[in-house]
């Protein structure tokens, strides 16, 4: 309860705080669909008049969705429109930077590798292992459990190692004036610095654009930021290539193989240079035998050379190429390969396509499921629907405040689907009642106190809970990693409402049920309470001795429930067989949620065996009262009974 | 007396009424494999009606119109039986109107319809093919998901459950539910937006959710189930079943009220829309896991537990004791002639914890009296000290 508290209060107070001083505002920001926002409609544009096919359009669409996704503004919409353009739909009013990210022209450059490594940045560990390895002295081990160090700590540490000459400046110039593309001298402290510092594994950084200038070295991240670079100055640029294609690799005598490769054509300008750049480079050592193909800021391959390679014809191989991949690279070779600019032909205001009128109904449409939600937890549950409808009430809360928290600090925009996933969330969320309150049941009906059925009921519930929203979650975050534009956003909904369940179950609806069971409503499972153990069947009267039975052990006071024993209710109450569950008594000694040892397991296993051998008669409860003796007779008169009916049937 | 949703729950958990789910498995299986070709058939047949998002469309752009409210277009094309319209302001003065892919004469013919409508010269309207914003990678992209997904579940599933049966279970149920899901989609026809692929997607989280429920009381039921004599495994699953029944109910109909409600607002307030589409497919897909984790998934654990050596030898030995020593479970029909076990035993989990003296006290008095005046012993159940009464100490009570 004081966690939820504090988890509120810290929500609304940073809500409250970013309205005052910052730019925060108190309701959400909404997507594309239901705010509108700005559209671009982009024409790729060819400098040298080349023609621009489909794969190449798709291609430049493929590319401006990378950037948009990975500059973190969710649910942009981008299409194709006619045969040459591409529309860009950003929700709201997008910043300059954004605006300039997207109309950005693509380049493909060749550039020799100088240094590849490890994608993340460097940590202050590994400077300082650095550091003693230059200095001759022994290596500290790395801790590989070392906490995250901030970006600050990462700067330093970069700043530490790449200020080689310990003057306290970067310089940008190299050192030494390089002889040629491939010469480590290069690598400036500045640059060095910028190596360090890169975090490829953070996805911001692979939004790719290219800003360096062509000819001087560059720091780069692989695509998909396994990766990350230092690269020489640019050697052939993508214009320089003719086109690539991708097919099965031949061999000498012209036979197909299984193997995948990537062919490419360069024109004859490219193919002089071509036999420079690999005539020089296949001579050295990994990783200078390279070549990273660099395509909108970003390695798209990088290939070693092991032999000049003269005629402008070359091919790439690799263990993992497949058709598939194959076919990937040789299209993006083959857009590379294009002069292509991005012409902006407009850059205008939208209005919302669905509007906001769709957003009203959408939010009717979800109270009124919580409204019939309510009414049927409340006749399913009586007084426990309440305890329902305050936890539904609170999820709300929390879900609200976080997408508003979210939605400032990350951009993250709310579209319809999302609205959508928020009304179904209140079913997901009500069944973790559910199966918590049935649990509560099923120990009552094992005959156990309410105060007792509600720590037990707990334990049992909180497993399955986790369990299932465990499954819902991993849904979630496959989705959102693998997904792209508008399920992306439905995958952030379905795993925040996931963890708002958890909380508010974990935080909220179990505290306040333990609260209750001390009143006298619920703690003495009055009529309406929803844990009447007379309704719910509370088995197993207690035994008293002489052959007597007493009423069931679900109420605290032992009295006979309602005086009124011989209700079909009480009738049927006792005649559950309850094959005591032989965790019952095995849980009690030990503190709810606790789990016991190996020892106490063999001790149940032994005692529930005995159990399991022990028959239950039929209708037990009918006989309440009686003495043995009685009991036997009447049971015997039942089972002639029953012979009786039974053979009835068979005859006929 | 009225139909009582506790008392019925009552008599499920004690095993008093038990609906034999697990013995009509072939039922099910028929069912559910007719259902799976049924929709497999649809989609085929019929096919699935892809929206604007998928195959592209036509967009019309009104210029300098005289009103930008998106009315006279909505009636126009709707008059002229065009579907999927989205009409948007783009720049304050002009209107964009997507549609469905039309052909170049339906075109002509709306360009000029629509310039009277909005009192625009013809020239003022220009239309151009719009592509897919759903294109083929993210459809790629979604289905990788899809099946990483697959793969981590069934190893997370296997591990919380030990047992890679119920996780292959869960998963044919999985698939199912999605095949089914799409195909009564199919079959109704309404338009494949990006809302319904995200629909199905979140059938993918709630069947397994729900089938993850009623495994994790399978799972307690059958803990041991080899170490006593009195049931086989199927039994102790369908008891389980049983069990969970009234909250697979209470969840379907909690889970499926939300999206009723949606579903109805959007298709009768709205006409249509992401909401209407999110809807139906959510309904369908909830609807099919509830019936399917009960239905297919149970049954389904049970067929392949029970090329478990150890399970098989159990049932076998179960089957061979009754068969000597008369039935211990009988089903018998009562004074209203319903169906009743008469001494079915709910086994329940117990791993690891200590017996506590009294609650030990407690349930040697309900062995008493639960043995007393029964006759029918079940072979090699020697009751022991079990069978003598106890006195129940007072202080405690």
């Amino acid at each position: 309860m004081l966690g939820l508290g504090v988890l509120l209060l810290v929500l609304a107070g940073t809500l409250l705080g970013g309205i005052q001083f910052s730019d925060a505002e108190p309701t959400p920001k909404l997507a594309l669909d239901l705010e509108g926002g700005t559209q671009l409609i982009l024409t790729p544009r060819t400098t040298d008049g080349s023609s621009i096919g489909d794969e190449d359009i798709n291609q430049a669409i493929s590319i401006i969705r990378q950037r948009v996704d990975a500059s973190g503004v969710a649910e942009a919409e981008i299409t194709r429109q006619g045969q040459q353009n591409i529309v860009v739909g950003l929700p709201g009013q997008p910043d300059q930077a954004t605006l300039d990210l997207v109309r950005q022209s693509a380049q493909m450059r060749f550039r020799p590798v100088l240094i590849q490594g490890e994608p993340g940045a460097i940590t202050p560990d590994i400077a300082r292992a650095i550091q003693q390895q230059q200095a001759g002295e022994e290596v500290t081990p790395i801790d590989p459990d070392a906490p995250a160090p901030t970006r600050q700590e990462v700067e330093e540490a970069a700043f530490l190692v790449a200020d080689s000459n310990g003057d306290g400046t970067l310089s940008t110039e190299p050192a030494a004036t390089p002889a040629h593309n491939s010469d480590m001298s290069w690598i400036s402290e500045q640059l060095e610095y910028e190596y360090w510092a890169l975090d490829c594994t953070d996805p911001a950084n692979l939004a790719g654009g290219d800003t360096y200038d062509p000819a001087k070295p560059a720091v780069a991240c692989s695509t998909e930021g396994t990766a990350k670079y230092v690269l020489g100055p640019t050697e052939l640029e993508g214009t320089d290539l003719d086109g690539a294609t991708s097919g099965p690799k031949l061999t000498p005598t012209g036979a197909v193989t299984n193997q995948f490769i990537v062919n490419l054509d360069f024109d004859s300008d490219g193919a002089a240079k071509f036999l420079d750049v690999t005539t020089r480079i296949a001579q050295l050592g990994t990783p200078q035998n390279q070549f990273a193909i660099v395509l909108d800021g970003l390695v798209v391959s990088a290939p070693s050379v092991n032999a000049p390679i003269p005629g402008g014809q070359a091919f790439i191989e690799g263990p993992n190429f497949t058709r598939d991949n194959t076919a990937t690279l040789a299209n993006q070779l083959s857009f590379g390969s294009l002069p292509l600019n991005f012409v902006v032909q407009s850059e205008e205001q939208i209005s919302a396509t669905l509007g906001i009128e769709q957003l009203e109904r959408g939010i009717l449409a979800g109270l009124i499921g919580l409204g019939l939600v309510v009414v049927y937890m409340l006749f399913q549950y009586h007084a426990l629907g309440f305890v329902a409808l305050a936890s539904l009430t609170v999820a709300a809360l929390l879900s609200y405040l976080t997408i508003a928290v979210l939605s400032w600090t990350t951009g993250y925009r709310l579209s319809l689907a999302g609205v959508a996933g928020l009304i179904v969330a209140i079913g997901v969320t009500a069944d973790s009642f559910i199966v918590y309150f049935e649990r509560i049941r099923d120990e009552v009906r094992e005959g156990r106190r309410l105060k007792d059925a509600v720590d037990y009921g707990w334990v049992r519930a909180r497993r399955t809970i986790l369990a299932s929203d465990a499954v819902n979650f991993l849904a979630a975050v496959v989705l959102y990693f693998l997904a792209v534009g508008g399920v992306r956003g439905f995958a952030f909904t379905l795993g925040l409402t996931t963890i708002m369940d958890l909380v508010v179950v974990f935080l909220f609806t179990h505290p306040v049920m333990q609260l209750l069971i001390k009143t006298e409503f619920f703690g003495q499972g009055k009529r309406f309470s929803g844990l009447d153990p007379e309704q719910l069947g509370a088995s197993s009267a207690t035994y008293r001795g002489r052959g007597r039975f007493g009423p069931p052990r679900g109420v605290e006071e032992v009295r006979v429930p309602h005086g009124k024993s011989t209700t079909p209710a009480a009738a049927h109450a006792a005649a559950t067989p309850a094959a005591a569950d032989a965790s019952s008594p095995a849980e009690a000694g030990t503190e709810p949620g606790e789990v016991a040892g190996e020892g106490g397991d063999a001790v149940a296993r032994k005692k529930k065996a005995k159990e399991e051998r022990t028959p239950v008669p039929a209708a037990e409860g009918a006989f309440a009262g009686m003495s043995i003796a009685e009991r036997r007779a009447a049971q015997r008169e039942l089972e002639k009974a029953e012979a009786e009916v039974a053979r009835m049937e068979g005859d006929a | 007396m009225m139909f009582s949703f506790a008392r019925w729950g009552n008599e499920l958990y004690s095993g008093e009424k038990s609906y034999d789910i697990v013995g009509r498995r072939r039922l099910w299986f028929l069912i559910a494999t007719v259902g799976v070709v049924l929709s497999f058939l649809i989609l085929l047949l019929k096919g699935m009606n892809l929206g604007i998002e998928f195959r592209g469309g036509t967009e019309f752009t009104v210029s300098n119109a005289a009103t930008t409210s998106s009315l006279p277009a909505t009636e126009v094309l709707s008059d002229a039986g065009v579907s999927d319209i989205r009409t948007a302001v783009v720049g304050g003065s002009s209107l964009r109107i997507q549609t469905e892919a039309l052909d170049a004469e339906r075109v002509e013919a709306l360009r000029g319809e629509l310039a009277t409508a909005y009192g625009v010269d013809a020239g003022e309207i220009t239309s151009t093919f719009v592509g897919p914003a759903w294109g083929a990678d993210v459809t790629t992209k979604a289905l990788q998901g899809l099946l990483i997904f697959l793969v981590l579940v069934t190893i997370v599933m296997s591990i919380y459950f030990r047992s890679w049966r119920m996780s292959v279970a869960a998963v044919v149920a999985l698939l199912h539910d999605l095949a089914i899901t799409v195909g009564a989609y199919a079959l109704i026809g309404f338009e494949v937006t990006p809302a319904s692929v995200i629909g199905f997607l979140t059938i993918l989280g709630y069947s397994l959710y729900d089938t993850v429920v009623v495994f994790d009381k399978v799972r307690e039921n059958a803990a041991g189930v080899t170490e006593q004599h009195d049931h086989t495994y199927a039994e102790a699953a369908n008891l389980a079943v049983n069990q969970t029944l009234v909250r697979s109910i209470n969840t379907s109909v909690v889970g499926v009220l939300p999206v009723a409600a949606i579903l109805f607002v959007g298709a009768f307030l709205l006409g249509a829309g992401t909401l209407k589409d999110i809807a139906l497919a959510l309904f369908v897909g909830m609807l099919v896991s509830t019936i399917s984790s009960i239905f297919l998934a149970t049954p389904l654990e049970v067929v392949l537990r029970q090329r478990e050596e150890s399970i098989r030898e159990h049932t076998a030995d179960i089957h061979a004791r009754r068969a000597a020593g008369g039935p211990v479970i009988e089903l018998t029909t009562d004074r209203k002639g319903r169906t009743v076990r008469t001494a079915a035993v709910p086994v329940s989990a117990s791993s690891g914890d200590v017996p506590d003296p009294d609650e030990v006290e407690a349930a040697d008095a309900e062995a008493v009296a639960r043995s007393v005046g029964r006759t029918n012993v079940v072979a090699g159940g020697h009751k022991g000290t079990a069978a003598q009464p106890k006195r129940k100490k007072r202080s405690k009570r």
